[in-house]
């Protein structure tokens, strides 16, 4: 059971889950980022040199993919973008200026959270998808070349968008206090759910208006 | 074939100059493919300097032999039975690496010097640096490349760089027994060509040409054809270049998308830095809160 004053938000299951896209994500980041640019090529001896990062990195590839694709049938309920969501992202300058109190309710997640969930979603199919299509020595040859070439611009944009989205969303976090326990310990404060997303808290709290 | 004798002008994924001090002569390859008698001497002399022996293949109804180019033919005659003017030609083209001036192997490749371009034009593969990733196939205009089962390294045509590096000319050129390959100079063999093509135009083929295509700053393996208007009867492309879909992936957009991901990092720092961290204040204590379900309003 929680501690008075805490509030469940993330089950043993969802944290274990979000931790191993997290840490195949960073693996993925930093041996795809290593083919990316010459100037951090330097990047494969973390995985063995040239060839060992060329092998792993698509399998940690569809490593990721399945968890992540757990994870986004856990929370995909939660992400659905409503009214209010697209009123807290028009006011995208109150909440890069901690004026909380003039946004919208929020409920589990806010719009920009919601937002960031569905380009995860939509960089990871166009990931995994493009990532088969270039994945030597197994499944290219049997690929056209133009697609093969059109993968690999694909992949190479995707994963970009995605590396930005992660950084949102990393420093998202570190930025709103409280934050981290959320999914270190799987619970935050009665506080910090008041105040980042009432909605949640009187919908977890079984108040109703 | 690292070999110091040959300076390096090129180099992959490498962003700093490289040796440009010296001033070499640039060597070309010319096959004259109205010389051509499809004897494959040319190959065998290939297996032979470079070591390699291709798995025994099938004979499909034709004399190509193998098939196609492998990690283990760098070479292989093309037979084309056409009629282009009217009457039968059996055309004959020895395909291989083109030696692109501009070589989108090189330019697709991201390990550092596994693709190295000579000062005298030579594109040449170093297995040692290569990891196997393919992006070498993908960048060339003209479907050279292989990809070894056996060790996962690109391997294709060095215009037997060794030779050349101590003043020997390729093996192919060494065994040609009609003159259809010759080597030096790239200015020389473009003279010797112009010779070939207006002696073909004298006998009636008044489409001769080089192929020498500036859509990839011309090469330094080129061709004289009977129908330089028709590069397609011969397999070749009209007008080869670096597929935009690959400049694209690896022209200016990648330094664009790096610096980007820096600025993102830098401007999240300095979020915090100027607006700083969002708390919980005091004010948002339970204490203060008039919306407390215990407190209903
Ligand atoms: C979802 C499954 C994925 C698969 C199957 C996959 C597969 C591949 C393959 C086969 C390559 C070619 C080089 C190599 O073999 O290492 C590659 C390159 C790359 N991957 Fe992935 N990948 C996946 C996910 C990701 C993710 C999540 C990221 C980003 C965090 C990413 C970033 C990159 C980058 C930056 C490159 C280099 C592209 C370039 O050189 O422009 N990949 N990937
Ligand atoms: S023909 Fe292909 S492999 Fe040869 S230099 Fe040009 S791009 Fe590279």
């Amino acid at each position: 059971m929680t501690q008075p004053g805490l509030i469940e938000r993330n089950s043993r299951a969802d944290r274990t889950n979000h931790w191993l896209v997290a840490i195949t994500f960073i693996l993925l980041a930093l041996s795809g980022l290593a083919l990316f640019h010459p100037a951090l090529f330097f990047l494969t001896d973390l995985f063995g040199g040239g060839p060992w990062t060329r092998i792993l990195h698509p399998f940690i590839g569809a490593v990721m993919f399945a968890s992540f694709a757990a994870l986004s049938l856990r929370f995909w309920r939660h992400n659905v973008v409503n009214r209010d969501d697209r009123r807290w992202l028009a006011q995208w300058r109150d909440v890069m200026n901690n004026r909380e109190d003039r946004l919208p309710e929020v409920g589990r997640y806010n719009g920009g959270q919601k937002v960031l969930f569905w380009v995860m979603v939509a960089c990871l199919v166009l990931l995994l998808l493009t990532g088969i299509v270039i994945w030597r020595p197994y499944f290219s040859p049997a690929f056209p070349i133009t697609l093969v070439r059109a993968a690999l611009l694909l992949h190479a944009v995707s994963a970009f968008v995605l590396v930005l989205g992660i950084i949102v969303h990393v420093y998202a976090a570190i930025w709103v206090k409280g934050t981290m326990r959320a999914m270190t310990r799987g619970t935050v404060t009665a506080d910090w759910a008041r105040k980042h997303h009432p909605g949640w808290y009187r919908h977890v709290t079984g108040q109703r208006q | 074939m690292a070999l110091q004798s040959l300076d390096i002008r090129a180099r992959s994924a490498t962003t700093t100059p490289l040796s440009s001090v010296r001033r070499g002569v640039e060597v070309a390859k010319l096959i004259d493919i109205s010389k051509c008698i499809g004897c494959k001497a040319c190959q065998s002399a290939c297996m032979e300097w470079n070591d390699l022996r291709d798995a025994v293949g099938e004979n499909t109804g034709s004399y190509d032999n193998p098939q196609n180019l492998t990690e283990s033919s760098w070479t292989v005659m093309r037979f084309f039975e056409t009629e282009p003017q009217g009457r039968l030609e059996w055309l004959i083209r020895k395909d291989g690496c083109m030696h692109c001036a501009d070589p989108g192997c090189l330019k697709a490749c991201p390990a550092p010097g596994a693709i190295v371009q000579y000062a005298n034009g030579i594109v040449d593969f170093h297995q040692e640096n290569c990891i196997g990733c393919g992006y070498c196939v993908a960048g060339c205009p003209f479907d050279i490349p292989r990809i070894a089962k056996k060790d996962s390294k690109a391997y294709k045509c060095t215009l037997c760089s060794d030779r050349v590096a101590v003043g020997l000319e390729p093996a192919c050129i060494k065994t040609c027994p009609t003159g259809a390959l010759v080597f030096g100079s790239k200015e020389d063999m473009i003279e010797h060509g112009n010779g070939r093509i207006a002696d073909l135009k004298e006998r009636g083929f008044q489409n001769a040409g080089l192929y020498d295509p500036a859509g990839v700053g011309g090469t330094h393996v080129m061709y004289v054809l009977q129908h330089a208007d028709q590069p397609g009867l011969y397999a070749l492309p009209n007008d080869p270049k670096i597929s935009p879909l690959v400049s694209l992936w690896k022209g200016i957009s990648k330094p664009i998308a790096l610096a980007a991901l820096g600025l993102a990092a830098l401007g999240a720092f300095f979020h915090y830095i100027r607006v700083g961290p969002n708390e919980i204040t005091d004010e948002d204590k339970e204490s203060h809160d008039t919306t407390r379900p215990d407190r209903a309003q």
